[in-house]
């Protein structure tokens, strides 16, 4: 990703590129401007800016009831926006649905193959649907489902299939019909961690055979760190975006993590002794210094507590969503506001699970 | 799109399948065919549902047929020549046709459930090509249906011929598309399957009581009567009576006994205006219907 040297945190600030110039044309595929979605009094996405690169993994990133999936509805048409503009593909998705809908490819967080029907059946009437041409149509088909390794399954019943089979089903539906973004919402969820990686696999192979942007929602940390780049979102707003070698730099150094004896007192102390913010995360302490090795023994000198373990690391995207929203991400129902906002949401959203 | 195509990366435009044109664009009529292939193939697969849709008419005909004509007195009610179960006969195929086309729209609901809905709406093709296809798929199983309860005819005793099945088959699919037309309405509106009792009991069951498919629409109390008229069950159950029994040869004077022609005010309606009617509800309810569907969060 030879553009990404430009790239800065966007916090609060508009995005580079006048409302004039959103045609497409500039190489992003993806451009959003002052995106809001309010479902009644509560507001979902407050305000999103973004510019998605052709070609490139992009990763949304967030915890649940952060507007991840609220976005994602708007760029694919399914929702629309309150207010704000978003151009996908060179189309504007509110004044031109349709068009947006011929060039983007869908995977839903639930799945929506057709049961009843056979995996090849599925992708000949996403084909039909999509307009591929009927001499191409076997062709495709037959390439769709090589690509995510279920050509020896191509004539059973996706009611048979496992949950795993049938995303890859999904992905190969969602490139049948060459489209420009790719959109995942949550492709990996529920799924174990050797069926995640093989999606992640032909989801890879996907752009490197059609580069086709890839646009993804998830709350997977790891995966997170496999896409080109990724924006954080929380409370509807994108309060980080970049590589994740970036954004892991802004929380700069290494991480340490201590247990003692006292981890109230500690966290003062280390305050107070080495000018370093302590953050309490799950029975340990974090502390972020530029050079770990160095700050471990005068750390363990310098404190009155009880150290009881110490570990020095690299700093993860999990760190940086901690330093960033002073929480982890995983602390899902930490926060009343984001439950509620989801529990709102779903109900707007009618029977989505 | 060719400016766009150039800002791809040499490694991917070396990889990539020749760019798609630009405006790739679904014709409404091949849409159709998607939801109504898509339908037939699952109503051929899921053959259970089509037993389960005519064993209820089934059960109609043989309990309150069998049991009413013996509590008649074998039907001496009727005109010489007609017992109640050859009178029914004619409202349990309608029977079957609606309960088959209300099913088959409300697989719309169980689709929304389970998340095939979405891969169609945003699918590049029109949401009225969404609804028009789902009611013809609806509308062809429907019909598939009443023509299968035709096998009765013999064992109840009513004589079938040629014309009067011709004649029968564009009557139950236009009726079928109407009704497909009404449940999409309804369903694309509800957003779980426990609405449907509630469609059941309330929509289903009157439209069919009060339509004359099993008991003669002559000589009803007058509230009962206007009742009947807005029915638009009642126009359809008519032609299909009319077609099946003066193709066996009942006299007019018969059929008018048993009040097969729906009459308003004295002034009975000819076939052409019964089918009339029927097309206008069904060309009203899909506009409905595609409204539903055009609806976005």
């Amino acid at each position: 990703m030879d553009r990404d040297g430009d790239e800065l945190i966007l916090r609060g600030r508009a995005a580079t590129t006048p409302l004039a110039e959103l045609d497409g044309s500039s190489g992003d595929v993806i451009t959003v401007r002052g995106l809001v979605k309010r479902y009644g009094p509560v507001e979902a996405v407050r305000g999103i800016n973004l510019d998605v690169h052709r070609g490139e993994i992009f990763g949304f990133l967030g915890p649940n009831g952060a507007g991840k999936s609220t976005t994602i509805s708007v760029l694919c048409t399914l929702v629309e926006a309150t207010s704000g503009r978003a151009v996908v593909a060179g189309c504007d998705v509110d004044r031109h649905p349709q068009q947006v809908r011929a060039r983007i490819g869908l995977v839903f967080q639930d799945p929506s193959l057709d049961n009843q029907l056979t995996a090849r059946e599925n992708l000949f009437f996403h084909a039909l649907a999509y307009g591929v041409p009927r001499q191409e149509r076997p062709a495709r088909i037959r390439a769709a489902l090589e690509m995510v390794g279920l050509a020896d399954r191509a004539d059973s019943q996706v009611i048979t299939f496992s949950g795993g089979m049938k995303r890859r089903l999904e992905i190969a539906r969602g490139v049948l019909h060459y489209p420009e973004v790719l959109f995942l919402d949550e492709p990996t969820i529920g799924l174990d961690p050797q069926t995640r990686a093989r999606v992640w696999e032909h989801l890879r192979e996907v752009r490197q055979r059609t580069g086709t942007t890839i646009f993804m929602t998830t709350h997977y940390m790891e995966e997170a760190e496999w896409c080109d780049r990724i924006a954080i979102i929380d409370h509807g707003r994108i309060v980080a975006l970049g590589t994740p070698d970036q954004l892991k730099d802004r929380v700069g150094g290494d991480v340490v993590v201590v247990t003692t004896g006292d981890n109230v007192r500690a966290a003062t102390e280390i305050e107070e002794r080495f000018g370093a913010r302590a953050i309490a995360d799950d029975g340990t302490l974090r502390v972020d210094v530029t050079d770990g090795a160095e700050f471990v023994p005068k750390l363990v000198k310098g404190l009155d507590v009880e150290v009881r373990t110490v570990t020095v690391r690299r700093p993860s995207l999990d760190d940086v969503f901690l330093k960033l929203t002073g929480r982890a991400i995983r602390d899902e129902d930490v926060d009343a506001g984001a439950a509620m906002r989801q529990m709102m949401m779903r109900r707007w959203q009618g029977g989505r699970r | 799109m060719s400016t766009v195509t150039a800002t791809r990366t040499a490694e991917a435009v070396a990889l990539a399948p020749a760019p798609r044109p630009a405006h790739v664009r679904v014709s409404f009529t091949q849409a159709v065919y998607v939801i109504w292939l898509r339908d037939l193939i699952r109503f051929y697969r899921d053959r259970a549902r089509l037993i389960g849709a005519l064993a209820q008419p089934v059960l109609f005909l043989v309990v309150f047929g069998v049991g009413l004509s013996s509590a008649l007195g074998g039907g001496r009610i009727f005109p010489p020549g007609l017992t109640y179960i050859q009178f029914m006969f004619p409202g349990v195929v309608c029977m079957t046709v609606l309960m088959t086309s209300i099913f088959s729209a409300m697989s719309i609901v169980w689709d929304r459930e389970f998340g095939f809905l979405r891969e169609i709406l945003v699918a590049p093709i029109e949401r009225s090509a969404v609804a028009v296809g789902k009611a013809l798929g609806g509308a062809t199983q429907a019909m598939v249906g009443g023509v299968l309860m035709l096998i009765f005819a013999p064992i109840v005793g009513v004589r079938l011929t040629v014309l009067g099945v011709l004649e029968l088959i564009p009557l139950l699919f236009l009726f079928a598309f109407t009704l497909t037309a009404l449940g999409i309405a309804i369903a694309s509106r509800m957003k779980s399957m426990q609405g449907f009792q509630v469609v059941m009991n309330f929509l289903m069951m009157p439209m069919l009581f009060l339509s004359g498919a099993l008991f003669p629409l002559a000589g009803l109390p007058d509230w009962m009567t206007v009742i009947t008229r807005f029915d638009p069950v009642t126009y359809a159950v008519s032609p299909v009576r009319t077609a099946l029994f003066s193709n066996a040869g009942l006299s007019p004077a018969v059929l008018d006994r048993i009040g097969a022609e729906v009459s308003i005010g004295g002034y009975t309606l000819p076939l052409i205006l019964d089918v009339g009617i029927v097309v206008a509800v069904g060309a009203t309810v899909l506009g409905f219907a595609i409204r539903a569907l055009q609806a976005r969060d």
